[in-house]
């Protein structure tokens, strides 16, 4: 279905057929707008940036180019086409047909799900603010424009499931979503990895790169869900997604081949020197990639978990790609491997597949990093440089769940509290890292020149020019 | 689609590609599926639909390469790929705008569509311009062809790239959007010419190239009319400047093997490949790379005819040229498909020589009557056109552009 944009809030859910939840939208908007206007990119109200917009949710229509100016981007609601006579394809309900309300007996626990997932957006926007500020190139400040607007949609598709779905608890949801701040001491955003700063560009992008995987994940494992309308909100999510993905790919990966490069012209791979020469040596890379990856991988939750079990013999959230996968899709006695911790050892132990859900999502977000990491690789390569970027450990420096309690290196290996204190410098990026990166942060916005610490990228955006100007400032 | 005729195969740059499966989920027909390395375009599937382009956040989705006719990149060839391979031609940057395959696929309806390009052709560079990214040529002469008597006004015009990467066939096409918009305010419709000068330049060592282009006064029912674009050409004067794009086409394309024939039948501006293909073997006859060099060529009288004076200085033993004219007071309306029965015997050996490759390029109107001619040679020498003729196009020796 096409997107009526001559309504106040673009949609392809026929918004003005239910008058009073088009009220209560149309309520939320300037609120929405509000929080965009404080909490939004910084300064930057003026600028017209080329951002995509969904025209319609069609391939041939969902990204259509055009210069905007931010506060005035469409934000609305989208959902992926229904699908004819869907099922719920797991669980207890397995073959019923998929519900297009809210069954009462799972209303509390999916008001949380969506509100979780929903959190998620306006907190990364706020982690981002100050980012447009220091942007190594036009191109990526218009890549960091473009995650900002779609978080800010994904919050729209959140917040539109409350209103539609969940009554007045929905709406006072909708509103506590834009009372939380990033980081804020009384009222944080819910989950911890969001409350953490996104301080300079590298931590951008190992963010997109690793963090809005995870998105990707739990997305995908809600667009499993049994209730149709989370169902096709978050397909339509996921196409938007994939963008934040590529940005923090690209993003890391054009770093690398800036260092790679003038490791191979300077042969040296002395951190300092290169340093000195203004690139970020690869080990602090390594670093800042231990840190994310450990951050995010507690996003998932304990390994075993009674409510991933409930979520799913619910019917509520699927496995990844639950309907490509050939079982019985109840898990009754299905077994998962996950690991435990003897003494000092790391042993793996099977437990009811059911219980162990967070694992599979978790194992399967670790695939999916390992490919980001195993392309990453081959820039040194490329160049004739041995150094290979690697995940630590699942369990390295974790907070949440069975390796909570303890101390991993890197390798795996069960270090003591003395061991930790005196090595994790060498593991986590430390003050200095942290500063030596901020240092590097000088805003860059002459079309087509790029900061000196990354590459340009290999092509533009919608197959524009690497020189275009990509964002105008007024 | 056939891989069979398969001259371009979508593929994805594994270079660039995330694996995020957008290009897997939004494919109508499932052309598109990936191993643990790589996201993997299958040819004998894929319908060239595009519907995974916009979608694709990184533009690793928008390549399409030129291949040898029928021998697309296997899947397993693709999944083994760390980037695109370097030993392929010029990827093209974007798509073939929609106006562009439109007129391609009219020009080659005639013959039942495009002909893969000769075996040995160079492999050439498409789609590096588009209609948003064009590319601005300056016009360095502009010089009327046709006597000044003469009712049509065809024009030479040569177009310099100055120092930018165009690289252009003979046999190729440059798009031109003319400036400004139609009665209902939208932007014209790009037109096609095919470049009349060979590919080191019009004059080697410059980056240009030549359009012969005739002003068009009247439609097909001629009823009068003012051509947008050929008279927005022919009224270029040197050092205006003018948006180009492309190159297009990657079959139309002559054979580079020593030894090949061509044998050109032509009428009009028509004659713009083959003066370009002509040309090309002009400036190599000291290398005496054997093969020959046969033209029809069908104008309404001598003074209307682009390249004349020119051709009529060629060596006899370098061009054998057949000219055909249709309006000489005093003389019997003569067409090109009269000439090709005159000239059976020589017609009919080119017909059987692997080596001699046939263009066919001008008014649709002409290909009937050469479609016939060509019949009664083989029916004069005991052959059977219908049997040929999709031998030759399977063969790639049998190209037609008409309009």
């Amino acid at each position: 279905m096409s997107i009526d944009y001559s309504q106040k809030i673009p949609n392809n859910v026929d918004l003005a057929s239910n008058k009073t939840l088009q009220r209560a939208l149309e309520h939320w908007q300037p609120a929405y707008l509000d929080w965009w206007n404080e909490m939004g990119p910084d300064k930057t109200t003026t600028a017209e940036v080329y951002l995509r917009t969904a025209i319609s949710v069609d391939p041939s229509g969902w990204a259509h180019f055009d210069y905007v100016r931010m506060p005035d981007y469409r934000w609305g609601i989208f959902l992926a086409p229904q699908e004819a006579g869907r099922v719920v394809n797991f669980g207890e309900h397995k073959g019923q047909a998929a519900w297009q309300e809210v069954p009462g007996e799972y209303r509390s626990t999916l008001r949380r799900i969506i509100v979780t997932q929903g959190d998620t957006e306006p907190a990364s926007v706020e982690q981002q603010r100050h980012l447009g500020m220091t942007c190594p190139s036009l191109y990526d400040m218009r890549n960091l424009f473009q995650v900002n607007v779609e978080e800010g949609r994904h919050l729209w598709a959140m917040v539109y499931l409350l209103h539609a779905h969940f009554g007045r608890d929905g709406r006072e949801e909708g509103e506590a979503l834009l009372e939380r701040r990033s980081g804020d001491a009384d009222n944080p955003r819910i989950l911890t990895a969001f409350n953490e700063k996104t301080p300079d560009w590298l931590s951008f992008f190992m963010f997109t790169f690793i963090t809005d995987r995870d998105g990707k994940f739990q997305l995908a494992a809600l667009a499993e869900s049994g209730f149709d309308p989370l169902s096709r909100t978050c397909r339509f999510m996921l196409t938007e997604e994939a963008h934040h993905l590529f940005v923090g790919e690209s993003g890391i990966s054009r770093i690398i081949q800036r260092t790679c490069e003038v490791m191979a012209q300077h042969k040296t791979d002395d951190p300092a020197k290169l340093r000195a020469m203004g690139v970020i040596d690869l080990p602090t890379l390594q670093k800042y990639l231990n840190f994310h990856y450990s951050v995010t991988s507690d996003l998932y939750g304990a390994e075993i978990s009674s409510n991933a079990a409930s979520f799913y013999t619910n019917g509520l959230k699927g496995r990844y790609e639950e309907t490509k996968l050939g079982d019985d899709h109840r898990l009754d006695s299905a077994e998962y491997p996950v690991m435990e911790v003897v003494g000092d050892r790391i042993i793996t132990k099977h437990v009811p597949a059911l219980t162990a859900l967070n694992e599979r999502l978790r194992d399967d977000w670790v695939k999916d990093v390992q490919g980001g990491i195993d392309r990453w690789n081959k820039v040194p390569e490329k160049l004739g440089i041995p150094f290979r970027f690697a995940l630590p450990h699942k369990g390295f420096h974790r907070k949440i769940g069975i390796f909570g309690e303890l101390h991993l290196s890197p390798e795996g290996k069960v270090i003591s509290e003395a061991e930790w204190t005196h090595k994790h410098r060498d593991w986590l990026p430390t003050e200095e890292d942290r500063a030596f990166v901020q240092s590097l942060m000088g805003r860059v916005a002459e079309p087509g020149k790029f900061a000196n610490w990354i590459s340009p990228p290999a092509r533009g955006i919608n197959n524009q020019p690497v020189d275009f100007e990509y964002v105008r400032f007024n | 689609m056939s891989t069979a005729e398969l001259v371009k195969q979508h593929l994805i740059d594994p270079g660039i590609c995330i694996r995020c499966n957008t290009c897997e989920e939004t494919c109508p027909v499932k052309a598109i599926t990936h191993d643990s390395r790589n996201y993997v375009v299958k040819a004998e599937v894929c319908n060239d639909c595009r519907a995974c382009v916009p979608p694709c956040p990184t533009g690793a989705i928008d390549n399409w390469f030129p291949i040898a006719p029928g021998k697309p990149y296997t899947l397993e060839e693709q999944y083994a790929w760390d980037e695109l391979p370097a030993a392929a031609p010029v990827a093209t940057a974007v798509g073939e705008p929609d106006d562009v395959a439109r007129l391609t696929s009219a020009a080659t309806a005639g013959q039942g569509g495009p002909v893969a390009a000769p075996w040995s052709a160079e492999k050439p560079a498409v789609n590096l311009y588009n209609e948003r990214g064009p590319i601005t040529a300056t016009v360095s002469g502009n010089f009327r062809l046709t006597g000044e008597g003469a009712s049509a006004d065809i024009r030479h015009i040569v177009l310099d790239f100055g120092g930018v990467h165009f690289p252009l066939l003979e046999g190729q096409n440059i798009g031109i959007v003319p400036p400004g918009t139609d009665a209902q305010g939208r932007p014209h419709h790009v037109r096609l010419y095919s470049v009349a000068s060979p590919r080191d330049g019009e004059r080697p060592g410059y980056h240009n190239c030549a359009l012969t282009v005739k002003r068009v006064t009247e439609d097909h029912e001629k009823k009068p009319v003012k051509g947008v674009c050929s008279n927005y050409l022919c009224d270029l004067k040197k050092g205006d400047k003018v948006q180009v794009i492309g190159p297009f086409g990657a079959n139309f394309l002559m054979p580079n093997h020593p030894g090949s024939s061509l044998m050109m039948i032509c009428t009009g501006t028509g004659s713009a490949p083959m003066r370009a293909m002509t040309e090309r073997r002009r400036r190599r006859i000291d290398l005496k790379e054997g093969g020959s060099l046969m033209l029809f060529f069908g104008a309404r009288a001598p003074d209307e005819l682009p390249y004349f004076g020119p051709l009529m200085k060629l060596p006899k033993e370098f061009i054998d040229i057949n000219f055909a004219f249709s309006r000489v007071p005093g003389q019997p309306k003569q067409y090109v498909q009269d000439r090709i029965r005159e000239r059976h015997d020589d017609v009919w050996r080119r017909l059987n020589d692997a080596d001699c490759y046939i263009y066919l390029c001008g008014l649709k109107g002409m290909e009937k009557g050469v479609d016939e001619a060509f019949r009664d040679v083989c029916r004069r020498h005991g052959g059977d056109w219908d049997k040929l003729l999709p031998q030759l196009r399977e063969k790639s020796r049998y190209h037609v552009e008409t309009y």
